[in-house]
């Protein structure tokens, strides 16, 4: 019986065009756990593993945001697999709250702990039950078995094991908007707080590492970094007036927004990332009609100056061949603000699978595209250099990660996402809004102009 | 929690209970310190997992496909993470997995593994390939072994398990799992042409060329080099490798174990040896050209004297230029908190060359014997820790007012948080710090960071509140 059954699995190998992965597109789901974990105030992302998986993971995201990024972890050993680790994640709990004066801890599972079979709710009852006499910190956990998704289905299952698990029923109205916004970096979010600011909003940014994962140089080193959202803010999530969350792909699923309109009936809003001109509207609009109230006149201006800088900038751009890689719903987002400006994407991929990828990115920019690029899914830089090869692109947009291709085919790469590993400031980067489009915009036409102004013999002093 | 129980956390205290006897501060009292012990749950520990342990000491090897069984993360962040440079074939820059799905946990991941290696062997034509298995596979009892020996039958080229499941311990478990799997290549390759006066550089991974700098030392001296284990390291070199006279074994952790099995089964000796520093250079040196002098009287006459030239000539070179620096640094305070300890007890003699104190030093991975010797080459007052965390070591730098930390990638964050310049010394480092010239490119770095004109900005001396003027 089982044996038909593995050859039933080898038979799904067969529809896909190779069987290893070469150079993921991807990362494992635990650290997007991870990432989103660190956008609560006080809180220490935990993992429930061998201890590898958090030493990788810190050094990975270090490695891009270049502040601390503590990652506690149970620390399992073989006899912990053999007899459940249990033990050993109370006994971390215990020590990073203690240790680390955590207010909440965010335990996600590792493929160890899920193939062992770790019941990590019932063992965290057994923890409360057993400390009970402590004050104890909040602890949320969620399931990221690293064999299932990416490390974006980590990031959005924390998000909603947050709501879920945090957020209090009887919550008393609060006028505040509650914001998802998707893996974004911490420049991101501050601009996406500017602009709810702007419509008179206060959002509830969950998660918000805007300064966790960039903050100042300090005297004392904070053991848990300041920032985040406030524990006392996600509990009244429920009295929010509406729910925006963001990102086109992850429409299909579950999510905190659709926790928090079933439990306590928040509206909740869907949107695309806001990137480029109509997606950026897409979200005024949603505010405008959350709020009553027009943008400010200082961030209408941020629109008509980046049209403005369309007008000046287009030809520069018009016409170059892109290929997008990455996170599902950034590449959506890429997709369309390149089709807004006149790049033609070529080839549009993700290493995530089952996002229905090709309908969103026809529902985004499907009418300004002059013809819809190749969509894959599932996919590694392996397949996507192989089918890219034969697209003559003169443009690769992603994270640092297809600078070999780039390299390869000397044509510039315009980094965006995550991870910057090879740049300066991968924090800093603006994705959103008039004003990230601007930034994009402005960083294109910049890398054009100078491998333009290098590749040319003459050396032209104007451009 | 309650707002009154928060408060309470603020007064904590950065040293667990469990851990003290893993920090020892010099001079305090009689030295006695617990190492090779599991890291505490809970506690950040700046460790990793027998699947690094194998990974980093295999990955040089540039003409091996290094496959990585399991799911995706273990083969993603190991992505072309390290300077280990080659001189040739690149495909240890690349990354493979077999990406390991909920299907393949349940039912076994041995007939993926087995199509995966049938597709990766042909399209690049290694000249082994290496497989790591990884926690995932430890569970599901996957047999690695039988799977790679069929590999190895259809494909005509060594195809070796490396039994790497991350939680089966920590690195050092790693590093013998991965000495294990090059054992199995070891003897198989004609060693006809090979010198009596040859050596193997062991436990060094070629970051940044530091391997071809300690090879053209050896090639003055007139010693052949027969594999860089691993540095830019090639399958064919280490099938040889028993046909040299000598192991230099650096990094004892890491590759001791094969030098140990190479002694065992094909009679060759090793020396333990490190390659950076000063005196930790010419001493490695001088090391391989007794050896030789001593067991080849004919054959290696006036090699001690040939090296005597070349250290002469080297430091003729880097003294002066040292010296430059020295006058800026002298004084300064440096921590030092790296992997290996060997690399500790040679830095803390580097160090010295700048005019500069190690005032904390530790490792991850350190034996107590190697902390009892580095305790009794520093000075009073100085932590010496193992296995720390962010915690202690933010504790330590404050207390201890450094004006370095070299370390690695994870570390540096807490540095420049703290405002405390920064000089990395791991594997991802892109400048050559071994050998001579890589001492000079050391003193470099540090004084680049130390003597920049931002510390004056960061907090603890902007506030005016710098400790070591205190305690003036």
């Amino acid at each position: 019986m089982a044996t038909e059954l593995v050859v039933e699995s080898i038979n799904d190998y067969k529809g896909e065009s190779h069987v290893a992965t070469t150079n993921a597109c991807k990362l494992c789901t635990p650290l997007g756990a991870t990432v989103a974990f660190k956008g609560v105030e006080g809180a220490i992302p935990f993992l429930h593993g061998s201890q590898g998986c958090a030493t990788y993971m810190r050094r990975y995201i270090i490695s891009h945001f270049r502040e601390p990024m503590d990652i506690a972890s149970s620390s399992l050993g073989e006899k912990n697999a053999i007899y459940g680790g249990g033990p050993n994640l109370k006994k971390g709990l215990l020590n990073a709250m203690q240790k680390y004066g955590a207010k909440v801890v965010g335990v996600a599972t590792t493929c160890l702990t899920e193939t062992i079979g770790d019941d990590v709710g019932r063992i965290l009852a057994e923890f409360r039950e057993e400390f009970g006499d402590l004050p104890l910190a909040e602890v949320v956990h969620v399931s990221t078995p690293s064999y299932s998704g990416t490390h974006m289905d980590g990031f959005h299952g924390a998000v909603k094991a947050l709501a879920d698990q945090l957020c209090l029923e009887g919550a008393p109205a609060t006028g505040r908007v509650n914001l998802m916004p998707g893996m974004v970096s911490p420049a991101d979010i501050r601009h996406l707080k500017e602009i709810f600011s702007a419509f008179g909003v206060t959002p509830t940014v969950l998660p918000d590492y805007s300064e966790t994962l960039d903050g100042p140089a300090l005297l004392e080193y904070e053991n848990i970094p300041s920032g985040g959202t406030p524990l006392a803010d996600i509990r009244a999530m429920g009295g929010a007036t509406a729910s925006i969350e963001l990102g086109r792909a992850i429409t299909t699923q579950e999510t905190a927004g659709t926790s928090l309109e079933s439990r306590f009936g928040v509206p909740l809003k869907r949107l695309g990332l806001p990137m480029g001109i109509r997606e950026t509207d897409s979200l005024f609009e949603a505010l405008k009609a959350i709020t009553g109230r027009e943008p400010s006149r200082e961030l209408s201006l941020e629109r008509g100056r980046y049209i403005d800088s369309l007008v000046d900038g287009h030809k520069y751009v018009s016409g170059m061949r892109a290929v997008v890689y990455g996170e599902e719903d950034l590449v959506i987002g890429l997709t369309s603000f390149l089709a807004e400006i006149g790049v033609i994407p070529v080839l549009v991929a993700t290493g995530a699978k089952n996002r229905n990828l090709e309908a969103h990115i026809r529902a985004a920019c499907g009418d300004v595209l002059r013809e819809m690029p190749l969509v894959r899914e599932n996919v590694d830089f392996f397949d996507i250099v192989e089918e890219a090869g034969a697209l003559k692109p003169d443009l690769l947009v992603g994270h640092s990660k297809g600078q070999k291709a780039a390299r390869d085919w000397n044509i510039p790469l315009l980094r965006c996402g995550f991870p910057i590993h090879d740049r300066f400031g991968g924090q800093r980067l603006l994705h959103v809004g008039y004003r990230g489009a601007q930034s994009l915009f402005d960083r294109l036409v910049n890398m054009v102009l100078e491998k333009k102004q290098t590749d040319s013999d003459i050396g032209y002093g104007y451009l | 929690m309650t707002e009154s129980a928060t408060a309470t956390c603020i007064e904590r205290p950065a040293i667990f209970e469990e851990r003290k006897d893993q920090i020892h501060r010099i001079g305090d009292g009689d030295f006695s310190m617990a190492c090779n012990r599991d890291s505490l749950a809970g506690a950040v520990s700046q460790r990793a997992c027998v699947f690094c342990g194998s990974r980093v000491v295999l990955y040089p090897i540039a003409d091996a496909l290094h496959l990585v069984h399991g799911p995706i993360g273990c083969a993603a962040y190991t992505w072309d993470i390290r300077g280990a440079l080659s001189s040739g074939p690149e495909l240890h820059r690349l990354s493979f997995s077999t990406d390991l799905q909920e299907l393949d946990v349940v039912f076994g991941g041995e007939k993926k593994l087995a199509k995966a290696l049938d597709e990766l062997i042909p399209r690049y034509s290694p000249k082994a390939a290496f497989v790591y298995s990884t926690c995932i596979v430890g569970l599901i009892g996957d047999d690695l072994g039988a799977v790679c020996k069929a590999a190895s039958a259809r494909h005509g080229i060594p195809v070796i398990p490396v039994q790497s499941e991350g939680f089966k311990g920590n690195k050092r478990e790693g590093y013998r799992a991965a000495c294990k799997a090059m054992r199995t290549l070891v003897g198989t390759g004609d060693i006809a042409d090979i010198s009596p006066l040859s050596v193997n550089i062991m436990g060094d991974f070629n970051l940044a060329g530091e391997t071809w700098i300690i090879k053209s030392y050896l090639e003055r001296m007139g010693v052949q080099v027969v594999a860089g284990i691993t540095g830019d390291g090639r399958v064919d070199d280490i099938r040889r490798a028993h046909g040299a006279g000598l192991n230099m074994v650096q990094c004892s952790g890491s590759t001791q174990d094969l030098a140990r099995m190479m002694k065992d089964d094909f009679g060759i000796p090793f020396v333990r040896v490190s390659w950076i520093g000063i005196e930790d250079v010419a001493e490695s040196l001088y090391t391989v050209a007794e050896h030789f002098e001593l067991k080849h009287p004919e054959l290696a006459a006036g090699l001690v004297a040939r090296t005597a030239d070349l250290v002469r000539d080297e430091l003729s070179i880097l003294m002066p230029k040292l010296a430059e620096y020295r006058r800026d640094l002298e004084g300064k305070r440096a921590a030092v908190y790296v992997g290996g300890s060997f690399k500790a007890f040679s830095l803390v003699k580097a160090f010295r060359h700048l005019g500069m104190e190690v005032v904390i030093v530790g490792s991850q991975t350190g034996t107590e014997e190697d902390y009892r010797e580095l305790a009794a080459i520093c000075a009073p007052g100085t932590i010496v820790v193992d296995d720390a965390n962010p915690l202690e070591l933010s504790a330590f730098i404050k207390e201890k007012d450094v004006d370095i930390f070299v370390g690695g990638v994870k570390e540096r964050p807490i540095a420049f948080k703290l405002g405390v310049g920064f000089c990395d010394h791991n594997h991802e480092r892109k400048i050559a710090l071994e050998g001579f010239e890589g001492m000079l490119n050391f003193a470099k770095e540090v004084h680049a960071s130390v003597m920049s004109p931002i510390w004056r900005f960061v907090p603890r001396r902007e506030c005016g509140r710098n400790i070591s003027d205190a305690e003036v």
